[in-house]
């Protein structure tokens, strides 16, 4: 049973203008469609890995259950199968985003005093990421908001994360993901990112993580 | 972690021999570091890499990183005569950053050159990529199935070993400099995705096939040269 690209739950041009619909295509067509192409054939020989499912997968990086020489495949791959598909869920047309409600806007309230510090500390995790990676917002092991930033396409669901936790928000920031329309101008890209923010999946997400539970499992 | 740096070795000489205080500073135009200008026009490697990509990387790619390694540095001077150890180590991943974003991007803008003034490898270099890889042809495949294959943001090197005298290929992450691996760099070609997006897309294999129309291998051999002195 391979993995598949999942379908955008929206068209290309539905996130402009903060980002773009050539962007969307590209990284959906290729980048994402690529990670998923690698990883199935990567798990070919290791159907036992395949099994686990995308989720558990993702939990065993940087354990014995994946073997040496498909490691650093799945890592790469399988985390950035889970990245995207995960990404594209958070995200919606800029009309439909309202901000946080409910728990979620009292966990944050909580965590960090304001939806803006929330945002300040979060931007300043995207931005100071160098080179690839991702920025998040997620529930730690102790049931707490906090927020971090993984290499390349490292997860918080990782063993090898520094910082484990199960995504509420993911924020792309590889050059791909904004380079054509932002191209250097990272902090610009963050900060029109929170246009399209789909906080009723943050929600969602929020609370499933509250019971242990996480996306795509 | 390499171990900390003195910044002493930074200082131009007129400010210690003023007997200005030994800092490092930006102030008054006493920079450490400056974005060095491209032996060509930003158009100049049109049509294997556009005039848009080469202005980007240029004034604002390379120039942050040295704007940011001058401050990084300015802040460890003062940290460093304030003795404060634990700002000079939380501003290392900053220098590393930035500094060798400084030094890759010096040597890449060297390494290549206007397609029309390209012509292929002679001498010790071209005996010894043959020695090592066969053919030109059969490096370059190697190096770019190697450089294809970074993960993220990142480096394809061709470099000496000055212990074997031989030429190696190898792959840095991020802007980690080669010197990293003990291997003097001769040939570097960025494959952060900022270097060809614009024009290849997600398509680097593209990228990597058509620099080789612009390597400017007279400096590579130049390098190579002033390596095994």
């Amino acid at each position: 049973m391979a993995f598949k690209l999942p379908d955008l739950p929206y068209a290309y041009a539905a996130l402009e203008p903060h980002v773009d619909a050539t962007t969307m295509n590209i990284h959906h067509t290729k980048h994402h469609n690529a990670y998923v192409t690698n990883v199935n054939a990567a798990l070919d020989k290791f159907p036992e890995l395949k099994g686990l499912g995308l989720v558990d997968l993702n939990k065993a990086v940087g354990t014995a259950a994946v073997p040496a020489d498909v490691a650093t495949a799945v890592r790469n791959n399988g985390g950035g199968h889970w990245n995207h598909s995960f990404f594209w869920t958070v995200m919606g047309a800029p009309t439909d985003s309202n901000g946080p409600s409910g728990e979620l806007k009292a966990a944050i309230e909580g965590a960090f005093g304001s939806l803006d510090e929330m945002k300040a500390k979060f931007n300043a995790a995207a931005a100071g990421r160098f080179g690839s990676g991702w920025a998040w917002l997620g529930v730690k092991p102790d049931g707490s908001l906090g927020i971090t930033s993984t290499p390349n396409q490292d997860n918080p669901l990782m063993a090898v994360a520094d910082d484990k936790m199960i995504p509420v928000l993911g924020l792309d920031v590889w050059e791909h993901a904004y380079y054509l329309k932002y191209q250097n101008r990272r902090p610009e890209y963050i900060a029109a990112w929170w246009n399209v923010v789909n906080w009723e999946a943050a929600s969602e997400n929020f609370a499933a993580a509250k019971a242990g539970k996480v996306f795509g499992a | 972690m390499s171990s900390l740096i003195s910044l002493a070795r930074f200082l131009p000489e007129t400010a210690v021999a003023a007997g200005a205080a030994a800092r490092f500073s930006t102030a008054g135009g006493v920079a450490a570091y400056k974005l060095p200008e491209l032996p060509y026009s930003y158009a100049a490697l049109e049509p294997v890499i556009s005039g848009t990509i080469m202005e980007l990387h240029h004034s604002k790619h390379h120039a942050g990183y040295v704007a940011n390694l001058n401050k990084a540095l300015e802040e460890y001077a003062d940290a460093e005569a304030k003795r404060d150890l634990q700002k000079m180590i939380a501003l290392q991943g900053a220098i590393n950053f930035n500094g060798g974003g400084h030094i890759n991007h010096d040597i890449f803008w060297t390494n290549l050159a206007p397609e029309k003034d390209c012509r292929p490898p002679t001498g010790e270099l071209l005996k010894g990529i043959e020695a090592r890889w066969g053919s030109l042809d059969k490096f370059i495949t190697t190096f770019n199935a190697q450089t294809a294959a970074v993960q993220g943001s990142g480096w394809g090197w061709l470099g000496l070993n000055k212990a074997t005298g031989g030429l190696e290929i190898a792959a840095c992450a991020n802007q980690d400099p080669l010197a990293k691996t003990g291997l003097v760099p001769l040939l570097g070609v960025d494959v952060w995705e900022h270097a060809y997006y614009l024009q290849y897309k997600n398509v680097r294999p593209d990228y990597l096939k058509a620099i080789w129309r612009i390597v400017n291998w007279e400096n590579v051999e130049q390098r190579l040269a002033a390596a095994k002195k």
